[in-house]
């Protein structure tokens, strides 16, 4: 089966001007398949910010080759790549970056308007998603009216709204605390039992245990990469 | 399809940003209507001004030509036109005789009389002694009662047709037609009024004018005064010709030989309009310029205030791109912002304007706002708000989102 992310020996150099280079990333190869549910952590400087900007199509490599679902991104154009993001990356983060001004219904139907959905269309899915993610009485309250843990949720929302084939969350539990992250983590882990492929961005061991997965990096290249044993679950009643 | 929801979305946004910033853009938009409001003024005055124009230009008539001693409008010496001879009254007789492609030849001569009926009177009134054939070789037609005849020109005889503003001051009430009134202190019978003209040129139209038959005009103020033949073009489309065949005969009557310039000119209306036009062009480029570089400075203030924007969005225009914003739909967003900010501030404008006007109006000059200087005022908003935001836009779409979405 194709792996949905297929990753060879990438890398990634910044240019800091004059003769000097910074190497973010030293020739990562690694594959993510449908419906897993990966940790990637890292002390900051490992490059893991800059392996999650290049997996979400917002920076592009400097070598090596990127298939998203076997489709070569690596080279892809600023609207190529805004397409990509659109209809197949959901993105959460750390700092919610929901749009101040505007409710939750019209937060999450942001990426539905980039993709040219009809009005009536797009507030029925983003209603449903909201309910989805236990906010459908919330939807006309801004940001600012709402909780921390509700806000994530919105985002949450506007992640999944576009029914991407990756959700990826950066830190998606920094802001909030450990009660309220906690509900979030399992929140992701009901999504990713529903069979959403999420990728979570994370320097909190205790975070990253809910993954399946966890890959450490270290200096720009993968340290390890293994499947997690002790895994923290939640009983079916915690869940619902 | 995507295109309308783009729109739909930036208007919205707009809206939102020009909501929550209201004193920022309030102040911005001023710019915009200050603007707005002087380019549309001056385009309103300049309209008027042409109106005005065409409308006293009409008192001279298309068709008639006033063969005269002195050019309306010249470079020439004015010594040199000082020393030519002057018209004489025979000329017209000549005229008459030999021109083919004339209908109507009228001999004007002028001098400014006393005219009163009782306590009524205005000094200075533009006395003309003309004949019967002046109704047809002038631009003024509409007369109430009628002109002096033939015979009543060629006797002498003591009657005369009045303008508008002589009538109405002679006579604030009831029907001048048939009353005696003095002109230069003789009596003279009210046998037309002309209707009222109005227009740039008072002196020129037959509003303070008073009419009668050139017989008794030199018996009464004798014959010494600036001559003028009035002529009517047969047909218009043979006017060049006409025009031609009236110089030569007029050359004949001077008796100049070939090589030697005209010693008269032959002046029309066309010349006024031309020169007009012109001016007009002038007036109307150094108005709409300097009004113009004050929609100029409103277009840097929208320009400035769409960079602050710009900035101040970073991290939102970032978390836009993560989501699937691509560059023309951020450079739309801020097009469409800037194009708002302008177009309210452009609406704001005409309605002050338009008040102006009005105000204008009702207390000093007729004028009102043309339907074209409207969507002209609404096109140019909306240019200044393209033009001045697209710097800002331009620099949002180009945006690195990385970069934005780290951006503090």
């Amino acid at each position: 089966m194709t792996p949905v992310i297929h990753l060879e020996q990438i890398s990634k150099m910044y240019d800091m001007g004059g003769a000097e280079e910074v190497h973010a990333l030293r020739g990562v190869s690694l594959n993510i398949q449908k419906n897993e549910y990966v940790a990637i952590m890292g002390p900051s400087g490992s490059g893991k910010s800059t392996l999650m900007n290049i997996i979400g199509c917002l920076d592009t490599p400097s070598t090596g080759l990127y298939e998203f679902n076997g489709i070569n991104v690596s080279d892809m154009d600023d609207n190529d790549l805004a397409k990509i993001r659109n209809k197949e990356i959901g993105f959460v983060f750390q700092t919610f970056n929901l749009l101040a001004r505007s409710d939750a219904l019209h937060n999450v139907e942001l990426p539905l308007v980039y993709a040219g959905v009809s009005s009536s269309e797009r507030k029925e899915r983003a209603l449903e998603t909201l309910t989805h993610v236990g906010l459908g009485d919330r939807a006309h309250h801004r940001p600012n009216e709402l909780s921390g843990g509700q806000r994530q949720r919105v985002a949450v929302a506007r992640a999944l709204v576009t029914r991407p084939s990756i959700i990826l969350a950066d830190e998606p539990t920094g802001n909030l605390d450990s009660k309220t992250g906690e509900e979030i983590m399992m929140l992701f882990e009901e999504l990713h039992r529903q069979g959403n492929t999420i990728i979570l961005v994370t320097h909190e061991p205790d975070v990253a245990d809910h993954a399946h997965r966890t890959i450490r990096l270290r200096d720009g290249k993968i340290e390890t990469d293994e499947k997690v044993t002790k895994r923290k679950t939640y009983t079916a009643a915690e869940v619902s | 399809m995507y295109f309308l929801t783009e729109l739909k979305e930036g208007l919205a946004i707009s809206f939102r940003a020009i909501r929550s910033n209201k004193m920022r853009s309030a102040l911005t938009m001023l710019g915009i209507i200050i603007g707005i409001v002087s380019v549309t003024a001056m385009a309103t005055a300049i309209d008027g001004l042409n109106k005005a124009f065409d409308r006293s230009a009409k008192a001279f008539g298309t068709d008639i030509m006033y063969v005269e001693k002195w050019p309306w409008i010249s470079n020439d010496d004015w010594s040199t036109i000082r020393n030519r001879p002057e018209m004489k009254l025979e000329y017209a007789d000549l005229i008459e005789r030999h021109a083919t492609l004339l209908d109507a030849v009228a001999p004007v001569v002028v001098s400014r009389r006393k005219v009163s009926n009782g306590n009524q009177s205005l000094e200075d009134a533009f006395v003309t002694g003309t004949t019967a054939s002046y109704n047809a070789a002038s631009g003024n037609t509409e007369l109430d009662g009628r002109f002096f005849s033939q015979e009543e020109s060629s006797g002498g005889r003591p009657v005369c047709v009045i303008g508008a503003t002589v009538a109405e001051t002679l006579f604030p009430i009831g029907d001048p037609i048939g009353r005696t009134i003095r002109i230069g202190g003789f009596p003279y019978t009210v046998l037309g009024v002309y209707e009222k003209q109005g227009g740039l040129w008072g002196r020129f139209t037959s509003d303070t004018r008073v009419f009668v038959p050139i017989h008794s005009f030199q018996t009464h103020f004798g014959g010494k005064h600036w001559l003028t033949i009035n002529v009517r073009v047969a047909n218009l489309e043979q006017s060049e010709e006409a025009k031609l065949e009236l110089e030569g005969i007029m050359r004949q009557a001077r008796r100049l030989p070939p090589g030697k310039p005209n010693d008269f000119n032959i002046n029309q209306q066309e010349i006024l309009t031309s020169t007009f036009a012109q001016f007009n062009l002038v007036v109307a480029g150094i108005g709409l310029f300097i009004t113009g570089l004050s929609l100029f400075v409103g277009g840097i203030g929208i320009m400035n205030i769409m960079f602050v924007s710009v900035t101040e969005r970073t991290r939102e225009i970032g978390v836009r791109k993560a989501i699937g914003a691509r560059r023309r739909t951020i450079l739309m967003q801020f097009l469409i912002e800037a194009a708002t900010l302008c177009l309210i501030g452009g609406l704001i404008g005409l309605v002050i304007a338009f008040i102006l006007v009005q105000i204008v109006n009702a207390a000093f000059l007729p004028a009102s706002m043309p339907a074209s200087v409207v969507v002209i005022a609404i096109l140019v908003s909306l240019l200044v708000g393209v033009v001045s935001g697209f710097l800002p836009a331009y620099r949002a779409a180009r945006m690195d989102p990385v970069e934005a979405l780290r951006y503090e």
